[in-house]
């Protein structure tokens, strides 16, 4: 059945004249054909009045801004450009003031409780003994470090730095698709788009008064800074990278550079009487904060994978001893994982006896067999997500799928049932996109990124919008062709 | 400083001296050949890899030459695309260390080249493309003087870039006077626009003119390229800039031996400055161009030592 479709204007001139309104998905920027929302009067306005030359013109300053910049990411498994420039959509998203202002609450509501429930995961243990969540579920989970059972991390913070993953119900509602909590990445592309936004658009930028992310450094080295060891005056802090052949290298320089701390390799530092250093010109230099975006497994071949080439050997007990803080805490996957996910309504209730500002979207374990078995007859209507996996792999989505795809997957879930969850097929909301030389709704996701630093939570108003080019996809990972916009959170008119 | 950073920054400024020493060479190599009788025409190209410490191609490669020093790409060729992009590669790797404008510079010269590079350097108009490349890179010189503080991390960068100014024009005036012969000051005129091209390869040509007339003897070529003390392309001047770079780094407070890097540099600053040409010319060129590349792979030998490889326990003991 195809779905119900009308085009937004019929003017042959306009660049509205492809946009294709379908009510099947909340549409950002209108509520019915040729009625743009009232926060997106002004982006409608200026594109009907800009003609096509200048906005492919300003489209080119940006792309080539993006290539100069080398604000690129590596697409692994090709030996050919290797670098690309993430595809930047011209078009800002938009939100209200209040929109935001309940993500925000929901958003902090949900780290406060995932935190919580990190450590007392690798503490007592309260939650598993009152059964909220299975026993079994977290430690089959292969992001759960017995290593860190009974470890005190500073200010009992694990999660300092946080990507949720929002979408939107076609009735407009946000909901929470995953959470990241591991080494969540995007930042970069978030604060270089909107300086290229500056520049393309800065009469429209003025006109909209969109509240300014640009502290997102500062503020995360202030929250680096406050985890760091006790005793520590001073502390030397260090963003480590696996290296210029990561996918997220650029972001990696990108915030060492804002944030003035050091870039560096695993090979940069060396663990001495359970001190880290740096290997410096002057000699070693202690380090007391490590903002690490190597994933746990690579961080230290003495206590983890054996074989990483990347980590410290050592660093793990220097943790261990608190003479250095990691951020995000190791172990911290536990609490991402795409089971564990389906419980965190559970979890929130359980430590903040709230209820959950922002919904989880209906998630099926595969685990459990009765709802295994309802995922197995619905592999055509349902998302399909291996647990461990993120960047858009190892997933299949049913009303997309052929066939043998669907058989492929129903052998895997039977073989690893744990490893499986599976979610309805949401139509994700469409945002304007330039396309072609002229404006289409594509659909979209948001991340926005949360720091939290023991004593409180900062969200810097706006966050990734992730899009997905391809017409029709929903796929929004860079990984997978997509590509990410802007996103503007307008102040609040009323005060 | 990291280490590994000053490792970088070092080998950037490295590369991207030699990529500009390339093109300039090329310029003038090209330039040349348009008045050259066939048979010198190889003999220019063989001078020419000569001159950048490469082996000789054979007479049916000559051609293909310039098209190779240009565009190589492979690694392990000295070709200016393969300098640049190494150069990059570092950058990319200390990318929070340098100044964004300077790495956009850098950026936007590699992607240019890597543009160009799809095409036949015959096929445009090399001079002007090989300019566009110097035009390029003086421009990041400038740029990274004007936007980055000049503290360790731009010593790296001088240090790196005189280092090897002092040993290409060292190479550059080893090939030009074994080819061409030291024979006193006359000049074979057939060789004239050898050592014009010479002087052109170090942008010295007008600087030598205002000095000695244009009246190009080879003793007083040598003169000036080696041991003239205000020319920024010559032997002298680099390894004057490199010692001062040198002495400005960070003590090593915790070991003894950055005095002997600065000894060392200090010994060959100190040799070019009391030397005489007639001295070298008589106790030979060619030893004494040996002499100053040996002690130039010494003084780099002592500050990967002192900087970036030295020994932990060393460190730690202190």
């Amino acid at each position: 059945m195809a779905p119900k479709q009308e085009i937004v204007t019929r003017s042959g001139s306009s660049p509205f004249r492809n946009y294709a309104f379908d009510s099947s998905y909340y549409d950002e920027m209108f509520e019915a054909p040729g009625v743009p929302r009232r926060h997106y009067q002004a982006l409608y306005d200026l594109l009907l009045d800009m003609p096509g030359e200048e906005f492919r013109r300003r489209k080119q300053a940006a792309d080539l801004s993006f290539l100069h910049q080398g604000i690129t990411f590596t697409v692994y498994g090709r030996e050919e450009g290797t670098e690309r420039i993430f595809p930047n959509d011209l078009l800002p998203r938009i939100l209200t003031d209040q929109e935001w202002r309940r993500l925000e609450k929901g958003l902090t509501q949900r780290i406060l409780a995932l935190n919580l429930f990190l450590s007392d995961l690798y503490h007592e243990g309260k939650i598993l003994a009152d059964g909220v969540v299975p026993r079994e579920i977290v430690y089959t989970c292969k992001h759960f470090r017995r290593q860190m059972r009974g470890l005190r991390v500073p200010k009992n913070t694990y999660i300092t730095v946080v990507g949720t993953d929002l979408i939107r119900y076609p009735n407009g509602e946000f909901v929470v698709l995953e959470d990241n909590l591991r080494v969540p990445s995007g930042v970069s592309y978030m604060l270089t788009s909107r300086e290229v936004m500056k520049k393309v658009f800065p009469v429209l930028f003025r006109e909209c008064n969109v509240l300014p992310i640009e502290q997102y450094p500062q503020t995360l080295l202030a929250t680096l800074r406050a985890l760091a060891p006790p005793g520590r005056a001073e502390p030397v802090i260090a963003l480590l990278t696996p290296g210029v052949y990561n996918s997220a290298y650029f972001e990696h320089a990108y915030l060492a550079r804002q944030m003035g701390i050091h870039l560096v390799e695993g090979r940069d530092l060396l663990v001495h009487n359970n001190l880290v250093y740096m290997r410096t010109t002057t000699g070693l230099q202690r380090v007391d904060v490590i903002y690490r975006r190597i994933d746990d497994d690579f961080i230290d071949p003495l206590a983890f994978r054996a074989d990483s080439a990347l980590g410290v050997a050592g660093l793990f007990n220097c943790y261990r001893a608190g003479n250095v803080t990691l951020c995000n805490a190791l172990g911290t996957g536990v609490a991402d994982d795409k089971a564990i996910y389906a419980y965190v309504p559970k979890v929130i209730r359980y430590y903040l006896d709230q209820d959950p500002i922002l919904p989880n979207v209906e998630t099926y374990l595969c685990s459990e067999e009765k709802e295994r078995a309802h995922v197995l007859a619905n592999l055509d209507k349902l998302v399909v997500k291996a647990v461990g996996e993120s960047g858009g792999y190892g997933m299949l989505i049913g009303p997309h799928s052929t066939q043998a795809e669907r058989a492929e997957f129903a052998k895997r879930i039977e073989a690893d049932p744990r490893n499986y969850i599976a979610q309805p097929t949401i139509q994700l909301s469409a945002a304007p996109c330039y396309i072609d030389g002229g404006v289409e709704p594509r659909h979209v996701d948001l991340r926005p990124y949360i720091l939290f630093d023991g004593d409180r939570v900062h969200i810097v108003p706006g966050g990734l919008t992730r899009v997905a080019l391809r017409k029709g996809s929903l796929v929004v990972n860079s990984s997978q062709g997509g590509g990410s916009k802007d996103t503007w959170v307008l102040e609040s008119t009323e005060s | 400083m990291l280490s590994r950073v000053a490792d970088s920054l070092y080998w950037m400024s490295r590369y991207l001296e030699r990529a500009e020493h390339t093109a300039r060479l090329i310029t003038v190599n090209l330039d040349l050949t348009l008045d050259l009788s066939h048979a010198s025409v190889d003999q220019g190209w063989a001078r020419a890899a000569l001159s950048l410490g490469l082996t000789p191609p054979s007479p049916a490669d000559a051609a293909a030459l310039a098209q190779t020093l240009v565009f190589d790409p492979s690694s392990g060729s000295s070709s200016i695309v393969a300098c640049i992009m190494t150069a990059r590669e570092n950058a990319r790797q200390v990318r929070e260390q340098i100044s964004s404008e300077m790495w956009e510079q850098l950026n936007r010269l590699f992607h240019e080249l890597k543009r160009a590079s799809l095409t036949d350097l015959a096929s445009t108009d090399p001079i002007e493309f090989l300019a566009k490349v110097i035009e390029g890179m003086h421009l990041f010189h400038g740029v990274t003087d004007s936007t980055m503080a000049h503290g360790e991390a731009w010593r790296f960068i001088q240090v790196g870039r005189y280092m090897e100014r002092a040993v290409d024009i060292a190479t550059l005036l080893r090939a030009h006077f074994h080819e061409l012969g030291a024979r006193d000051s006359s000049i074979d005129p057939r060789d004239h626009l050898h050592w014009i091209a010479l002087l052109k390869s170090c942008t010295a040509f007008e600087a030598y003119c205002k000095v000695y007339t244009a009246d190009p003897k080879p003793d007083r070529i040598a003169e000036f390229l080696l041991l003239n003390p205000e020319f920024p392309h010559s032997v002298r001047y680099a390894v004057d800039r490199l010692h001062n770079g040198l002495e400005a780094l960070p003590d090593m407070a915790w070991t003894k031996k950055s005095s002997r890097l600065t000894r060392l540099s200090g010994r060959l600053k100190a040799a070019l400055s009391f030397s005489q040409i007639e001295e070298i010319m008589q106790s030979g060129m060619r030893e004494y161009l040996d002499s100053i590349q040996e002690q130039c792979g010494q003084i780099h030998a002592a500050l990967y030592q002192i900087y970036i490889h030295y020994p932990i326990e060393s460190a730690v003991e202190a």
